[in-house]
């Protein structure tokens, strides 16, 4: 069976729950239940071949440019973890069925709960770092909706969100630290990288990596200083408590810490980083959870406790102390997500997780009781079972270590005082609830569970004892595959025996149950120690930060986004400034090799004209018709330009350009103000002028750096095969129409959209409509003039003729589509102009937008057409014939393409002009005799 | 010659953006229109200039201009003039919804006197 089915059977599974809610509780969790069960089967399956040693591999290919695959791996790590997540998540699921209370969705829980499994799955078998991120934040993200699953109530909403921020924030820094791992080793492949450790420790990245993904991992797994959203995540229901709080999520970040054992550990960095954290982590935890009243409080510390004792086993620096930490990560789960399940059934049953109200329950619940104890003693590491085998080996293990150099002697006996308040508290786990005295206020007077609420406790725990007494025939194969994989090599020699003899881990051992049992019969005393530090409240301090942060966001966004588009020009510009100038900065040469042009007096009174007409513009802008008359000073110049240096194309193409933009401009003029009024300080003034003097330099230095330039162009191409292969020897126009045609496809296309964009502005537009000029002039009545009326209708055959004359010769000669185009445009402009639209409108019955659309389906037919011949779109294709009187002749399928171009700048050109236009006259407001 | 071209399209930028900085939306249409001939004659400048080059091929030239910023600036004057047109439009259109021509859509309050000399 393909690897992939064991994460995507339990994917398929979260629609399960959904369907069969209805069904009744039973059915719907037997019916949840079968798609991870298969998925248990597929990797039971496979574990006697990876326990052999194999590293079991499947890889679907998903976007192979970029490295990304579908890439599932099951070695020893990945099996130990995919079996606690499978078999765990399935007791959970029958544990959940007699938790929740009719009133909750079983549906909507189960479907989270299973969502939550793939998410994990996908964890422990990605063998693409990339897609093992994504497992990840999508664990982030269903941890967020278990936890709020009861959102009605606050502090699930807010236990929810801390958790989700911590992890999610974590999980970013680990996608970083993930992305500096691609870019050292050259892939996310996780076998090469597994197998890149010397060149991730050598490379000056190494420190960044180290940190970065140790974030992710300490947020995830609850270190300290992050561990504060743990307790907070208590307030999800008990089996997600369980299940992500106890088994799994918090130990993805164990998992990736030891996925990533055999790259990043080994240097001093890693031992001093993660031995002190694990260290600090496990003595807060075991302290603080003695002082926590409430049941799951307690064991939320422990666990947090329990997680440092692990880190602080992978930061020691020798392999046994891994094996230690994995066989530590196995017996914790199954002890701790029983204690958690039996808590569970003691807030169900008695209504209360109070430990200063739940006494004596030995009376009411013997059973339960007995199991709860058996799991807390494992908890403690009482001789016999899984808890104290794992814990020997702790102790032996912080006493081969050298991390901490001359003070090494630190780590075991902080490990001893941890293991002091572990006692301690699991002393009072078992005293507090199940005897002294009788209980207080319940809510509920306490009884049994339902039989199969109890079976989940009863296989964990009988786990807990078999693996204790019998750990080399139970656990030995795993532990062994397990650790090889963590250690990518040969694991160390070691024992499982119960009995090592009298040793120094045995005295620690009994020092820890003598000092908890000590602790714990004094345990008022130091409550009371306790009760004089005024106590934080994480979520009020985390609630404060994070308003503090909101509040900053704010600040910094109303000073950058205040409404002003001119505030975002500015600061658009000034940004553009900053990127532009550091290279230019590192231009060492202003001037480059190639031979300069001489200058003549045409030249200099050509730019001086254009400088002039720039100048004046900006001077007379607040004139407006004035500025509109230097501007297209500007923009002959600029044409004439185009001229000289050689471009007859470009000339042409913005000559007609520009007296469209004049009649667009001049009638956007009669709806705008004339006038624009003064209100720009002289200081803002200043500051513009500034802006766009530095930015112009900028400009205009880097213009003339690559004009001075030798030019290395790819056009050869395009000369040598215009003719050849496009059949024109006007290179622009084959570039646009043949080589480049599907640019300018897309250019018209643009151009179309853009005039039914217009189109559709203008439509129902109520403008402000002035009866005079700004003088309070009245228009003038003769609208027509009589000269230019019958003038225009003389030229426009003569007009239409060139504009014919200028796209047939546009593929050999300067001209084409474009240009025709806005010929054509400006002679049924001048009609406008001089006769009126009503006049137009009864002679030339055209409909501007089919125009462009028939316009842009020619050029997409034409470009289709080429698949007929079964070649790729828009091969063109050009042939010579030879008919009587014409004289030799070239057709060519770029000509029909051109033809499309033509139709859609003539429609789009017209659709703006003529409709702005038609506005002038049809709602200029006519004054009456009198007013005049 | 190429240092009087830099210089051109320098001023043209320079006064294409300063106009673009205004507050009125007429001005900015201006200083859009300068701005993208600065850009085009940029745009051309990357092909080099050249005076009397042969344009269209021909048997007898040997220096060709390069036809590649043509291209590519032909299209951008005709979308310039799409862009310069909507620009426009939405000016008016602007205007006539909100009833004013600042680029904002509303008054800066500290010029409410200059332009209430300009309502009729």
């Amino acid at each position: 069976m393909n690897l992939i089915w064991v994460p995507l059977l339990p994917l398929l599974g979260t629609l399960v729950p959904l369907l069969t809610a209805r069904t009744g509780r039973t059915l719907c969790a037997w019916t949840t239940s079968l798609l991870p069960a298969l998925s248990l089967l597929i990797v039971l399956f496979h574990a006697p071949t990876v326990l052999s040693g194999a590293t079991l591999k499947s890889t679907l290919p998903w976007i192979p440019a970029l490295d990304l695959e579908l890439a599932f791996r099951l070695d020893g790590l990945g099996l130990l973890f995919a079996l606690l997540i499978l078999g765990i998540g399935l007791l959970v699921i029958l544990y959940a069925r007699y938790y929740l209370s009719p009133k909750d969705s079983m549906g909507r829980f189960y479907s989270y709960l299973i969502l939550f499994m793939t998410a994990m799955l996908g964890i422990v078998l990605s063998n693409n770092l990339i897609q093992l991120w994504v497992f990840w934040e999508l664990t982030s993200i269903s941890s967020f909706l278990l936890i709020s699953f009861w959102s009605d109530k606050r502090e699930a909403r807010r236990g929810a969100r801390m958790a989700l921020t911590v992890t999610g924030a974590g999980g970013m820094a680990l996608l970083a630290g993930i992305l500096l791992i691609g870019n050292v080793v050259g892939s996310y492949d996780l076998d090469r990288v597994l197998a890149s450790t010397i060149q991730i420790r050598n490379s000056g990245y190494y420190p960044a990596i180290l940190v970065l993904v140790l974030l992710g991992a300490f947020t995830k797994s609850a270190q300290f200083p992050f561990h504060f959203w743990l307790p907070h995540a208590m307030a999800a229901p008990t089996p997600v408590s369980a299940y992500l709080h106890s088994a799994t999520m918090v130990k993805a970040g164990i998992f990736l810490m030891a996925r990533f054992y055999p790259v990043l550990s080994g240097t001093d960095m890693w031992f001093l980083i993660v031995s002190l954290t694990g260290l600090v982590t496990l003595l807060t935890g075991a302290y603080f959870a003695l002082f926590k009243h409430d049941l799951k409080g307690l064991l939320a510390y422990s666990t947090i406790s329990h997680l440092g004792l692990i880190t602080l086993l992978l930061g020691m620096d020798t392999k046994l102390a891994a094996v230690a930490a994995v066989f530590h990560i196995i017996n914790h789960a199954t002890f701790k997500a029983s204690l958690f399940m039996a808590a569970g059934i003691i807030d169900h049953e008695s209504g209360s997780r109070d430990m200063r109200k739940l006494n004596g329950l030995w009376k009411y619940m013997p059973y339960t009781a007995t199991l709860a104890m058996v799991a807390a003693s494992a908890m403690a590491g009482v001789p016999l079972l899984n808890g104290f085998l794992s814990k020997e080996m702790f102790f032996s293990e912080t006493l081969h270590q050298s991390t901490l150099g001359a003070l090494s002697w630190l780590v075991p006996v902080l490990a001893t005082c941890g293991g002091v308040f572990s006692v301690a508290y699991s002393l009072r786990f078992i005293h507090d609830v199940f005897f002294n005295g009788e209980p207080i206020d319940l809510p509920r007077t306490p009884h049994e569970p339902p039989r199969y609420m109890k079976l989940p406790v009863e296989i964990l725990v009988a786990l807990c004892l078999l693996v204790g007494m019998l750990p080399g025939y139970v656990i030995g194969d795993l532990l062994n595959s397990a650790s090889s994989a963590v250690l990518q090599g040969l694991v160390p020699e070691y024992s499982l025996a119960i009995w090592h003899g009298f040793n120094l881990p045995l005295a620690m051992s009994t020092i820890a149950f003598v000092g908890g049992l000590v602790i714990y019969y004094n345990r008022k005393v130091l409550f009371q120690f306790q009760a004089q530090f005024p106590e934080a409240d994480a979520k009020e301090i985390f609630e404060k930060l994070i308003q503090m942060l909101m509040a900053g966001c704010r600040w910094v966004n109303d000073r950058l986004e205040n409404g002003s588009l001119q505030r975002y020009l500015m600061l658009m510009l000034l940004f553009t400034f900053a990127l532009v100038v550091t290279p230019m900065m590192a231009l060492s040469q202003l001037v480059g090799e190639r031979p300069q042009l001489p200058i003549s007096g045409v030249e200099i009174t050509g730019a001086a004209l254009l400088i002039l007409g720039a100048l004046a513009t900006v001077i007379w802008h607040r004139k407006r018709m004035i500025a509109l008359i230097t501007l297209s000073i500007v923009g002959l110049i600029v044409s004439v330009t185009f001229a000289r240096f050689s471009a007859p194309d470009l000339a042409l193409t913005q000559l007609s350009v520009e007296v469209v933009t004049v009649i667009l401009l001049m009638l956007a003029l009669f709806f705008l103000p004339q006038r624009t009024p003064k209100e720009s300080s002289p200081h803002q003034m200043m500051r513009d002028l500034a802006i766009s003097a530095l930015i112009g330099g900028v400009v205009g230095t880097l213009c003339y750096a690559l004009m001075t330039r030798p030019l290395h162009s790819i056009s050869d191409f395009f000369l040598a095969n215009s003719k050849t292969g496009g059949g024109g020897t006007n290179v622009v126009n084959v570039i646009l129409v043949d080589f480049r045609g599907f640019d300018t496809l897309g250019e018209i296309t643009v151009l179309g959209i853009a005039a039914l964009g217009i189109f559709k502005l203008i439509n129902r537009m109520r403008l402000f409509m002035p009866a005079g000029d700004e003088r309070g002039r009245p228009w003038s009545n003769d609208r027509y003039p009589v000269i230019l009326a019958t003038v225009s209708q003389l030229l426009l055959p003569l007009a239409l003729l060139v504009s014919v004359y200028i796209f047939l010769r546009g593929h050999n000669m300067p001209g084409g589509g474009f240009i025709a185009g806005l010929i054509t445009a400006v002679a049924i402009i001048q009609q406008y102009v001089a006769n009126g639209v009503d006049f137009i409108k009864e002679r030339l019955k055209l409909n501007y937008q089919w125009l462009i659309g028939s316009g842009l389906l020619i050029a997409t037919l034409t470009g289709l057409g080429s698949w007929a011949f079964g070649r790729p779109f828009l091969t063109s294709w050009f042939d010579h014939f030879h008919l009587p009187l014409v004289g030799d002749f070239e057709l060519a399928s770029a000509m029909l393409f051109d033809l499309g171009v033509y139709l859609t700048v003539i429609g789009a050109t017209l659709l703006i002009l003529a409709n702005l236009g038609k506005l002038t006259t049809t709602e200029r407001p006519v004054l009456t005799k009198e007013e005049l | 010659m190429e240092m009087a071209y830099a210089l051109c399209v320098g001023i043209l930028t320079t006064s294409g953006i300063f106009l673009t900085l205004r507050g009125r939306t007429f001005p900015v249409v201006v200083g859009l229109t300068l701005l993208s001939y600065a850009v085009n004659l940029f745009l051309f400048a990357s092909g080099r200039l050249g005076i009397d080059d042969a344009a269209v091929l021909q048997a007898e030239a040997t220096n060709y201009t390069d036809p590649l910023p043509q291209a590519l600036v032909l299209t951008a004057i005709v979308i310039g003039f799409a862009m310069t047109a909507f620009a426009v439009i939405l000016a008016m259109r602007a205007r006539a919804d909100l009833g004013n021509d600042h680029v904002d859509g509303r008054l800066p309050t500290i010029t409410e006197e200059s332009t209430a000399k300009e309502k009729p």
